[in-house]
């Protein structure tokens, strides 16, 4: 009956996907006519959540298309900048010192110094990024890709151990300028971290978007592709390398600052809890493809439908198939992606001449 | 002028590759290494352009100098800002690249412009194939044009030496010819070649002076006029030895005991 139809051209698995993404428009249709106001809120919620999985994959596209590994210390890297914001500003001294964040008296509105001290915390993010690869990184050129992974994991560890330290295990809140507050379009509220976690994500993807483009960006992707050859072209790999980890490092901060914000948390605190976040967006990252930035894009936002809209609407269901349901969400997507495209959306499959 | 002298190179700090190796490259001329599999030309290479590092290789005697500047102790992103390039073997083009955008890889060291887009459309115009395809993916390329884009890609960075490891590696003999015409090409335009290769027929062909390896050293040298009339040269690297009538030896009378390589030089 299908086989004479665009439909029937698709493998089971492709024809799966798409009944899956009719059943949800169908869903969204039928809730917008009953409950417009739940529905805008769940949206708006699920584009913040995309936007925080989307910045956070893209740290790790970008490493991973400097070096060809996932950077499993992504996460640890996201706490230890917002972990130097909430020092900066609740604090207003820089971590284990006593130097008072100079950043506070500027004056002017609140929000000015809070935007400068996520600078100052980009900045450290940068340098603390610069050291990690130097130290750790940089001495596996040429090596098994597979040893560099491990090696990131080992960071992690290491880092989430120092993270604790600072933070004594304790809950640090990180104040926002905007508050818990937010604003109102009809009956739906509208948090403004929602609004801001999602110019902040279409910020970075253009930034690596133009990156990528640029001289040193081509060459990252030769670096990726080929490193004795790249380095043959005059590439300096060392150099490619801690750019971007500083990169990598600087996402996974603004990343971190946004995770501990609504729709991830509604503490708006770092609790040794968030250093998770990265291992959440890694869905996003696998399902938009491992070295595309639209794809981390398109996955962290899949990703971020699919959990705010599994905890909204599935909730009745919670003591059937448990409480924690929506966390498990974005690796039964990534596992249903996979199928239908192995590379994942927009990753590089092995170019091959046939 | 490019000056190896008494190079010793060491894989893994036992296996001894290069013992003693000392080879010269005069400006703007052409310069074959010909040699068999495992004699050590590819060492050679990477201990010029500084890419022993990566296959846990060191040069432990000897030096390389480049118009008496020493260049061993470089990193290679400095020898090819020095004027080196090479084309390595197998092409190695990015495959997951544009054909323009590797060609922008190969002038990665050259941040000025102007020189970048000369180079570029100096490089079009060797390469008209390129040009027609310069959006295209480079891995989908055919063999000859994926040689063509990996020197073009070398040319890119403006060298005054080139450095050839073996192009014209599985071509077609009509490919072949087409690359040895761009190399003489590229070597009239005053850029000096050091062409390593086993096809021995076509690298003495075009080349001003050639060096024989063997096992790690050089065991002949000399003008190419002169190799191509050795007659160790012509039956082992050539294979035109002809027997006492001046014919063509058939294979079934080819006694491979009756004469031994003696290099005497």
């Amino acid at each position: 009956m299908l086989a004479n139809t665009p439909l029937g051209k698709l493998s089971p698995a492709s024809l799966f996907v798409v009944g899956l993404a009719a059943a949800f428009v169908i869903f969204v249709i039928v809730q917008a006519i009953t409950s417009p106001a739940t529905l805008l809120q769940t949206v708006a919620a699920s584009l913040g959540l995309g936007a925080v999985y989307s910045i956070i994959a893209l740290g790790f596209v970008l490493i991973f298309k400097a070096t060809q590994t996932i950077n499993f210390a992504q996460g640890s890297l996201a706490v230890a900048g917002a972990l130097f914001l909430s020092f900066a500003v609740s604090d207003g001294h820089i971590p284990f010192t006593t130097i008072a964040n100079p950043l506070l008296n500027i004056g002017g509105p609140s929000w000015i110094p809070w935007v400068l001290s996520v600078f100052m915390a980009l900045f450290f993010a940068a340098i603390l990024g610069a050291i990690v690869e130097r130290i750790a990184i940089r001495p596996m050129v040429g090596q098994p890709l597979f040893s560099v992974a491990v090696i990131t994991l080992g960071l992690e560890f290491i880092l989430r151990t120092l993270n604790n330290d600072t933070s004594e295990t304790e809950f640090r809140s990180l104040e926002v300028p905007w508050g818990s507050e937010g604003f109102k379009i009809g009956d739906a509220l509208i948090n403004w971290s929602f609004v801001v976690s999602i110019a902040l994500a279409i910020v970075s993807f253009i930034a690596v978007f133009l990156f990528y483009r640029s001289r040193l960006g081509i060459a990252m992707r030769a670096v990726a592709f080929d490193q004795e050859a790249a380095m043959a072209q005059g590439i300096d790999v060392g150099k490619v390398f801690a750019i971007a980890w500083i990169a990598g490092s600087m996402l996974a901060t603004l990343g971190g600052i946004m995770g501990t914000q609504p729709p991830v948390k509604q503490t708006g605190a770092i609790d040794p809890q968030t250093a998770t976040i990265a291992f959440r967006a890694l869905p996003a990252v696998v399902l938009g493809g491992l070295d595309s930035a639209s794809g981390a894009l398109l996955g962290g936002l899949i990703v971020g439908f699919a959990e705010i809209f599994a905890g909204q609407y599935l909730s009745s269901y919670a003591s059937t198939i448990g409480a924690g349901y929506p966390l498990i969400i974005p690796y039964v997507v990534m596992l249903i992606g996979l199928v239908v495209r192995p590379h994942g959306i927009f990753g590089t499959p092995e170019i091959r001449r046939v | 002028m490019l000056e190896l002298s008494n190079l010793e190179v060491v894989y893994n700090d036992v296996i001894l590759v290069l013992r003693g190796l000392s080879i010269e490259v005069p400006d703007e001329k052409i310069v074959a290494l010909l040699g068999a599999n495992g004699a050590g030309k590819t060492t050679t290479l990477r201990a010029i352009s500084g890419l022993l590092d990566v296959h846990e290789g060191a040069i432990t005697k000897g030096t390389v100098t480049y118009n008496g500047e020493r260049v061993d102790t470089q990193k290679p992103s400095e020898i090819v800002q020095t004027g080196i390039t090479q084309v390595m073997e197998g092409r190695r083009v990015f495959a997951e690249l544009t054909i323009d955008e590797n060609l922008r890889t190969g002038a990665f060291t050259n941040k000025d412009k102007k020189s970048v887009q000369d180079a570029y459309d100096k490089t079009m115009e060797l390469f008209p194939v390129l040009k027609e395809r310069r959006s295209h993916t480079a891995g989908y390329l055919s063999g000859g044009e994926q040689q063509m884009l990996a020197i073009g890609r070398a040319m890119m960075a403006n060298p005054d030496l080139l450095i050839l490891d073996e192009p014209s590696l599985g071509l077609a003999p009509l490919l072949v010819e087409q690359i040895r015409d761009i190399i003489v090409d590229i070597n009239k335009s005053g850029v000096s070649v050091l062409l390593i290769e086993q096809n021995a027929a076509m690298a003495l062909s075009i080349s001003d002076y050639g060096y024989i390896m063997e096992n790690g050293k050089i065991v002949l040298d000399g003008e190419a006029e002169k190799l191509r009339n050795d007659e160790d040269v012509q039956e082992f690297y050539l294979g035109l030895h002809t027997d006492e009538s001046g014919e063509r030896k058939s294979f079934r009378d080819v006694k491979h005991y009756k004469r031994r390589k003696r290099w005497l030089s």
